[in-house]
C-alpha cells in the first residue's frame, strides 16, 4: 500500500461524483457507424424488444411500399430511427472507452525481451539469474514460467512477479499515475505488468500470463466493453422484458379480430405502430447502454471489474471488510500528547523527545519532532549542534532509539513502555506507579505510549515522561460509515491491533464491529461466517495471504500494487491502490441497479398515455363516442399515432444522457430512495408522456399530408 | 330499492366479520399447516392412500402428487357425471354427454365451477354430492396447498427445494379447515330457510288445480361449500339467486362473507409463516384496497349508474332479485368475481355496462382481490415479486422478497406465470368472435356481445365460473374451448408457482437490513396495487375498450 490517498473531503463525502462529460454532437456522430452496424437483425435477437421493433420497421416499410401515404412513410421511418437510436445509445456507451483502449493498445507494441536460457530447475531456484545468458526473443514469444531480465529504460515485456532486484517502474500508461512505484522482488510489491517501463535498476521477472492474455489485454476487452456479457440481473430483467413484450405482442395480435368483429377494421401500419409504442422500447433500448456506462464509471474511477457480476454484487454488498492501516486510518500512528513524570517540566520532556527522535526516521519518529515544533516552538538541531552526538537507532530488538552524549554525559531514550522501563531498571533507576498508570490508560484508549527516559552520567536512568501515539482517523471517514449504514452496509474494521486499540479507534471512525489481532485466516473465516448467514461481503486486500480472502468475499478488490495472486484472486482491480475506494464502488453498483431500475419503472408507466393517445385514434371512428378518451386534444387520428411514434423514439436520446451517467444517487435508506425514485421516474414517467405526446402533436400538424 | 342503511349494514357486517376472523382463523390455519400431529381420522386416510404423510416432499414431487390427484378426480369426475343414470340417486337425470362431462369435470377440478349444465336438470343427488362436493373441498385444499408450499419455499432457508407434503396438507385443509367451517355455515344456511334433503324432483297439482314442479336436495350443504372454497357452482341453475339456495338477504350477507372468508384470512396464515405479520398485513392491505376498490365501482354502476332504463326504474334493476336489491347485488358481484367464486346472485350478463366491465376487469387481475383460496394468495405474492422486481432496483440492490433474490430463474418462472392467464383471455375471445361456430352463441350483436364472450373466456381462465349468461356456452365449441382455459390456467401456474417455491426454499435468505425493500410499508402496498392495475390494464385496455368501455360511454 505505497500509494494511499486519502479520500476527498467533501459536502458529500460519500456521493458519487459524475464526472461523466455530457453527450456531444460529435460523440453521436463518432457512434453511428457502429450504431448501423448494429442494426444486423442476427445481433438483435439478443434483445428481442429491439429484434420486435425492427421486425416493426421493415414490415411497416413494405406496407408503406405497397400502399404509400405520408403517414405510412412517416411512421415506417420514425420506426427505423427508434431502433436506430437504440443501436447508437449502446454505440456512443461503447465509444467512450475507445479511447482508452487506444492508449492502452499503445503500450502493446511488439518489444523484445532478454530471456534467460537456463535449466528449469535453475530458474526456479536458482539465484543471480542477471547474470545467466539470455536471449533476445520477441516479447509475443513468452511463455508462463519464463523469466526474462529488464534494465532501466526497458519495456517490461509481459505480466510476472519479480524475482530478484528492485526497480522503480513508471505504470503511467496503466493507471495515469506519472509518478514511479518501486518494484521489488518477494513482499506484496513484486508484482508487474507489461508494458510498463523500468525507470531505474534491473530486474529479474518471472512471466505468468502467457502474450495475449494480459492485464492489459483483458483491461483493453473491458473498456471496449467487447467482452461484456450481461449481468446476472440484466439477464433477469430481459427475461421480464421479453414476455411484457410477448403479452403486448398477445394484445395488439389479438386487437384486429375484435376490431374486426366490431367493425373498425384496422390499417395493419396503424397495429404495429401501437405494438411498437406499447413494448418496453425505452428501457429496451437503453438496457446495454446503461450497463456499459455502469462498468466505465468504474475505469473512470479506475477501478477495473474482471465480471460485471461483482459490479452488480457491489450494489447487494451487506458487510464491508476496511483494513484499519491506509483505509480507516492515515496508515501511521502520530504523536498527539506529551505527558511528563512527576517533577519534570513539559519543557524538559519536550527537548528529550525531541533529542531521542532525532535517530527515528520512522513516520512516528518524525511526528514526534512536528509535535514538539508546534507545541513548544523547538526547531530541529542542525546537524553539528550536538558536538560529538552519538545517535542510536531504532532496532527490532531493542525497541528503543535515542542519543548519546558524551559531551554532558547525558543518554537519552525512547521506546516501548516494556523495552525502556526495562533499561531504567538495569541501570538500577525506579520508574514510578503513576508513569505505569499514564502507559495503561494510554493503551486502554487505544493508543501507543512511548515512554521517554534519561540517565545522566552513571546516576540511574529516570523517567521523564510518556509519548501518547494515536491513530489519526482520516477525514470524513466517519460521515462515510454513517452514510454507508443508512444504506444498510455493515463495515467491520480489519486490524492487527490488540482488541482494546482496535476498539478505540473503531469508535472514533465509527464502524460498526472490528476484527482484531486478525490473521488472514480469522479474515477468511470471517467472510465465510457472514456468507454462511446469507450477507455478501466486499473487501479489499494486496498481499499474496489476502488472496484466499480476496477469492472469498463476494467483492474482492485487489490493489494494483498488490501481488499477481491477490489481483488473480480478486474480481476488481484498482490501479490506485486506494481501499477507501471500496466504497464507491458499492456506490458505482447501486448506481447501476437504481439507473436500471428506474428507467424500466419510466418506460412501462409511458404506456398509460400512449394507450391515450392511440386507442381513441384507433377507433373513434366506429365509436364517435371514445373521443372522451382523448384527453390530450390530439389534433387527428394520425397526428396521435405518429405522435406517440415520435415520442416513444425521441424518449430513447433524451433518456440516453441518464443512462450514461446513471441516476443521481444519494445514500439514504431503502425506503425513502425508493420513494424519491417512485415519484421521479414512476408518476414522471406517468405524466412526461402526456405533456411529450402532445407537444410533437402540435409540431407533427404542421406535416403537409398528415391528416 | 332498499333503504340505504341496510345497504351499508350488509356491507358492515360483512366487513366487521372478515375483521374479527381474519387473525384467529389466519393464525389457526398457519398451525393446522405446521402442525406434527395426524388426526386418526387423517391417518387412517393416509393409509388408505398408502401416502407417507410425514415425507417432505422436493417441490418437483410435491407438483407429480397434485397432479396425479387432480388427474384422478377429473377422470371419477368424468365416469360419475356420464355414467350416473345406472347409479342410485339419480333423480332420474340422465348421463352427460361427453363434452359436458368433460367441460363439467375439469371445470369442479380446478375449482372454476363454470356450469354447462343446468343444475336441476342434469346433475343427480350422487353427482352433486359425491363428485361435484368433493371436489369443492379438495379442490379448494389443493388452491391451499399450494400456497402453503410457496409460503413455506420463502420461509425456508437452504431446504433443497423442499417444500411439505402435498397430502397431508391435501388432507388437513379438508379435513381441518374447510369441513369444519362447511358443517357450521351449512347449519346457518339451514336455519336461514336453505333446503336440505334427499327428494327427488317431484310434480304435484296445486289446488288451484296447476301444477307446481317441486324441487329437493342436498342444497344447503352444497351452498355452504360452493361459497367457502370459492367454487361457486349452484345446485341449482340459478345459482345463489334461487330462493332455495340463498333465500333471505340475511343468508345473502352470510353467503358473502364465507366466500370472502378464507382468502381474506390466508394472508394472515402468510404472516405467521413467514414470521413476520406485517407482510401479512401489507398482503391484507393490497387485497382489501382491490377488493374495496372493485367493491365501490361496481356499486356506484348498479346503483347511480348511467342508463335509460335504471333511471327510468331508480336503479338498475334488470336481472336482479327484488329480495336483495342492486347495491347487495354489487357487494355479491363484486366479491364473487373477485374471489375467483363465481356463484352469483344476480345476471351479470344485466349488469349494467360499467357494472359488468368491472366485474370483468376484477377477474382480469388474476383472482387476487382477495382471489381463490390459496391462488389469491400466490397469485397475488407473484404479482409482489413483479412489483419488487421492478421497482427493487431503484433502491441499489438487486431484488429481493422476504430474503429471498429474485434471479433469473425466479423471474422466469413469475414471468411465466403472468403471461399464461392474458394469453387464454386473449387468444381464446379472438378465436370465438373470428369462428362463425363462436359467433353463434353470442346473444346480442355489438359491443355487448364481444363483452359477453370475454366474460366468459377471462371467468374461465381465471378459474372463476361466473357468466354473462346471455353467452350460448353449453356448445361443444365453448365446452372445449373453455375446458382448455381452465385446465391451462389452473395447473401451468401452479406448475410454476411450486417451481418457484423450491427455488426459493433451496435458497438462503438474505437478512434483512436498512437497504433491503420494505415490503411492509404503505408505500410497497401501494406500488403493488398500481403494478397490478397498471400491468393488467395495459393488457386488456384494448379489448376492454371495444366492449364494456364503448358500451358504457354509449
Amino acid at each position: 500500500m505505497s500509494t494511499v490517498l486519502s479520500p476527498a473531503p467533501t459536502s458529500h463525502p460519500a456521493r458519487v461524483e459524475t464526472t461523466a462529460p455530457t453527450l456531444s454532437a460529435r460523440q453521436l456522430a463518432a457512434a453511428l457507424p457502429g450504431a448501423l452496424r448494429g442494426l444486423d437483425p442476427r445481433k438483435l435477437w439478443d434483445a428481442p424488444v429491439l429484434f420486435v421493433v425492427e421486425v416493426g420497421a421493415a414490415f411497416s416499410t413494405v406496407l408503406a411500399v405497397v400502399d404509400p401515404s405520408v403517414f405510412a412513410w412517416a411512421v415506417a421511418v420514425w420506426l427505423w430511427i427508434t431502433v436506430l437510436f437504440a443501436t447508437l445509445s449502446e454505440s456512443v456507451a461503447e465509444g467512450r472507452g475507445k479511447a482508452q483502449a487506444a492508449s492502452l493498445r499503445a503500450t502493446q507494441r511488439e518489444t523484445t525481451a532478454r530471456r534467460v536460457t537456463a535449466p528449469q530447475d535453475t530458474l526456479d531456484y536458482g539465484g543471480d539469474l542477471a547474470s545467466l545468458p539470455a536471449v533476445q526473443v520477441p516479447s509475443s514469444a513468452l511463455r508462463v514460467g519464463d523469466v526474462v531480465v529488464v534494465v532501466a529504460g526497458e519495456t517490461i515485456p509481459g505480466d510476472g512477479d519479480v524475482v530478484e532486484g528492485v526497480a522503480s517502474v513508471d505504470e503511467s500508461a496503466i493507471t495515469g499515475e506519472s509518478a514511479p512505484v518501486i518494484r521489488e522482488s518477494g513482499g506484496d510489491r513484486s508484482a508487474v505488468t507489461g508494458g510498463t517501463v523500468v525507470l531505474s535498476d534491473r530486474i529479474v521477472v518471472r512471466i505468468t500470463a502467457p502474450a495475449g492474455h494480459t492485464f492489459v489485454d483483458r483491461m483493453i476487452a473491458l473498456v471496449e466493453g467487447s467482452e461484456r456479457q450481461k449481468t446476472p440481473n440484466e439477464v433477469a430483467l430481459n427475461v421480464l422484458l421479453t414476455v411484457l413484450t410477448i403479452v403486448f405482442l398477445l394484445a395488439v395480435v389479438t386487437l384486429q379480430p375484435f376490431a374486426v368483429y366490431s367493425g373498425a377494421r384496422q390499417p395493419l401500419i396503424v397495429l404495429v405502430a401501437l405494438l411498437v409504442c406499447l413494448i418496453p422500447t425505452t428501457i429496451g433500448a437503453l438496457l446495454s447502454a446503461i450497463g456499459i456506462a455502469g462498468m466505465d464509471r468504474l475505469v473512470r474511477r479506475n477501478v477495473l471489474a474482471m465480471s460485471g457480476r461483482a459490479v452488480e454484487a457491489a450494489g447487494d454488498v451487506d458487510v464491508l471488510l476496511l483494513d484499519k492501516t491506509g483505509t480507516i486510518t492515515l496508515g501511521n500512528r502520530q504523536a498527539a500528547d506529551l505527558l511528563p513524570a512527576a517533577g519534570v517540566s513539559p519543557e524538559a520532556l519536550a527537548d528529550a523527545a525531541q533529542l531521542s527522535s532525532m535517530a527515528d526516521e520512522t513516520p512516528e519518529g518524525r511526528s514526534v519532532l512536528v509535535l514538539v515544533k508546534e507545541r513548544f516552538g523547538l526547531r530541529e538541531r542542525a546537524e553539528g549542534e550536538l558536538a560529538g552526538a552519538e545517535l542510536v537507532p531504532f532496532t527490532a530488538t531493542t525497541r528503543m532509539s535515542g542519543v548519546d552524549l558524551p559531551a554532558s554525559g547525558r543518554r537519552v531514550r525512547k521506546g516501548a513502555a516494556a523495552a525502556v522501563t526495562h533499561w531504567v531498571h538495569a541501570t538500577g533507576g525506579h520508574t514510578g506507579p503513576e508513569v505505569a498508570a499514564t502507559v495503561d490508560a494510554i493503551s486502554a484508549s487505544g493508543g501507543t505510549p512511548l515512554v521517554v527516559a534519561e540517565r545522566v552520567g552513571s546516576a540511574p536512568a529516570r523517567v521523564l515522561g510518556v509519548i501518547h501515539l494515536k491513530d489519526v482517523v482520516k477525514q470524513g471517514m466517519r460521515e462515510r460509515f454513517d452514510a454507508l449504514r443508512a444504506m444498510g452496509i455493515r463495515t467491520v474494521m480489519v486490524t492487527g491491533d490488540n482488541p482494546l486499540t482496535a476498539k478505540a479507534i473503531a469508535a472514533e471512525a465509527g464502524v460498526d464491529d472490528v476484527l482484531a489481532e486478525a490473521t488472514p485466516e480469522d479474515k477468511l473465516a470471517l467472510i465465510r461466517r457472514e456468507q454462511a448467514g446469507g450477507r455478501l461481503v466486499a473487501m479489499a486486500g494486496d498481499g499474496t495471504n489476502d488472496a484466499p480472502a480476496l477469492a472469498q468475499a463476494d467483492v474482492g478488490v485487489a490493489m494494483n500494487t498488490g501481488t499477481t495472486a491477490a489481483k488473480e484472486a480478486g474480481n476488481m482491480v484498482d490501479l490506485d491502490s486506494n481501499p477507501t475506494k471500496l466504497i464507491e464502488i458499492v456506490e458505482i453498483g447501486k448506481q447501476l441497479l437504481i439507473t436500471r431500475g428506474a428507467l424500466t419503472t419510466f418506460s412501462i408507466a409511458n404506456d398509460v398515455a400512449k394507450y391515450f393517445a392511440i386507442l381513441p385514434a384507433m377507433f373513434v371512428a366506429a365509436f364517435p363516442q371514445l373521443s372522451v378518451l382523448n384527453v390530450m386534444h390530439l389534433h387527428s387520428s394520425e397526428s396521435a399515432i405518429l405522435s406517440a411514434v415520435i415520442f416513444n423514439a425521441l424518449i430513447i436520446v433524451a433518456l440516453l444522457p441518464l443512462s450514461l451517467r446513471g441516476v443521481r444517487y444519494t445514500p439514504a435508506s431503502a425506503a425513502r430512495m425508493l420513494r424519491r425514485n417512485l415519484l421521479v421516474y414512476g408518476l414522471g414517467g406517468v405524466i412526461a408522456p402526456f405533456v411529450g405526446i402532445k407537444l410533437i402533436d402540435l409540431l407533427v400538424t404542421l406535416l403537409p399530408g398528415i391528416h | 330499492m332498499e333503504p340505504t342503511w341496510i345497504v351499508l349494514a350488509q356491507l358492515g357486517v360483512v366487513v366487521l366479520v372478515l375483521a374479527a376472523t381474519h387473525v384467529p382463523l389466519g393464525t389457526y390455519m398457519a398451525r393446522v399447516y405446521s402442525s406434527a400431529r395426524h388426526l386418526r381420522v387423517e391417518r387412517a386416510g393416509y393409509r388408505l392412500m398408502r401416502v407417507d404423510p410425514d415425507a417432505d416432499q422436493r417441490w418437483s414431487t410435491y407438483l407429480l402428487s397434485l397432479l396425479g390427484f387432480s388427474l384422478a378426480s377429473v377422470l371419477l369426475l368424468y365416469a360419475l357425471a356420464r355414467l350416473q343414470s345406472w347409479l342410485p340417486l339419480d333423480v332420474g337425470m340422465p348421463g352427460m354427454n361427453p363434452a359436458t362431462a368433460w367441460n363439467t369435470a375439469v371445470s369442479f377440478v380446478t375449482n372454476t365451477n363454470w356450469q354447462s349444465y343446468s343444475g336441476e336438470q342434469a346433475a343427480g343427488h350422487l353427482l352433486q354430492m359425491a363428485g361435484l362436493a368433493v371436489q369443492n373441498f379438495v379442490s379448494a385444499a389443493v388452491g391451499m396447498a399450494v400456497a402453503i408450499a410457496l409460503v413455506r419455499g420463502l420461509a425456508r432457508s437452504s431446504a433443497h427445494g423442499r417444500v411439505g407434503n402435498f397430502w397431508s396438507d391435501l388432507v388437513r385443509g379438508s379435513v381441518r379447515i374447510l369441513l369444519p367451517l362447511a358443517f357450521v355455515a351449512a347449519i346457518a344456511l339451514i336455519a336461514g330457510g336453505v333446503i336440505q334433503n334427499l327428494h327427488a324432483f317431484s310434480d304435484v297439482s296445486t289446488v288451484a288445480g296447476g301444477t307446481q314442479h317441486l324441487l329437493g336436495g342436498p342444497v344447503a350443504s352444497q351452498e355452504a361449500i360452493k361459497e367457502l372454497g370459492t367454487n361457486g357452482g349452484g345446485f341449482f341453475n340459478a345459482n345463489s339467486a334461487h330462493p332455495l339456495e340463498n333465500p333471505t338477504p340475511w343468508t345473502n350477507t352470510l353467503e358473502i362473507v364465507l366466500l370472502l372468508v378464507v382468502p381474506f384470512a390466508l394472508p394472515r396464515t402468510f404472516g405467521v409463516m413467514v414470521g413476520d405479520r406485517r407482510q401479512g398485513w401489507a398482503v391484507l392491505a393490497v387485497m382489501g384496497s382491490l377488493w374495496a376498490l372493485a367493491v365501490a365501482l361496481t356499486t356506484w354502476a348498479e346503483v347511480a349508474g348511467p342508463g335509460l332504463a335504471p333511471a327510468a326504474a331508480g336503479a338498475a334493476m334488470e336481472g336482479k332479485e327484488l329480495r336483495f336489491g342492486p347495491a347487495a347485488s354489487a357487494l355479491f358481484a363484486a366479491s364473487t368475481t373477485g374471489t375467483s367464486t363465481g356463484a352469483v346472485n344476480s345476471m351479470h350478463e344485466s349488469l349494467t355496462a360499467p357494472g359488468g366491465g368491472m366485474t370483468i376487469f376484477t377477474m382480469m387481475l388474476g383472482e387476487v382481490a382477495p382471489g381463490g383460496v390459496g391462488s389469491g394468495l400466490y397469485g397475488l405474492l407473484v404479482l409482489a415479486i413483479i412489483a419488487v422486481f421492478v421497482a427493487g432496483l431503484m433502491v441499489g440492490r438487486t431484488p429481493e422478497l422476504l430474503g429471498k433474490k429474485i434471479g433469473r430463474q425466479e423471474i422466469t418462472l413469475v414471468s411465466l406465470y403472468i403471461l399464461v392467464m392474458p394469453a387464454l383471455v386473449l387468444i381464446g375471445t379472438a378465436l370465438a368472435v373470428a369462428l362463425p361456430v363462436g359467433r353463434d352463441g353470442i346473444s346480442q350483436a355489438g359491443p355487448h356481445g364481444l363483452s359477453e364472450v370475454l366474460y366468459a373466456l377471462t371467468s374461465a381462465s381465471n378459474n372463476n365460473g361466473s357468466a354473462f349468461a346471455g353467452l350460448g356456452a353449453s356448445s361443444t365449441f365453448y365446452d372445449v374451448l373453455l375446458g382448455v382455459a381452465m385446465l391451462v390456467t389452473r395447473f401451468v401456474p401452479i406448475a410454476l408457482v411450486l417451481g418457484l417455491a423450491g427455488r426459493f426454499a433451496s435458497q438462503r435468505t438474505v437478512p434483512a437490513s436498512a437497504g433491503t425493500l420494505p415490503t411492509h410499508r404503505p408505500l410497497f402496498v401501494g406500488l403493488v396495487v398500481a403494478v397490478t392495475v397498471v400491468v393488467v390494464g395495459l393488457t386488456f385496455v384494448p379489448v376492454l375498450s371495444l366492449g364494456p368501455v364503448v358500451e358504457s360511454l354509449s
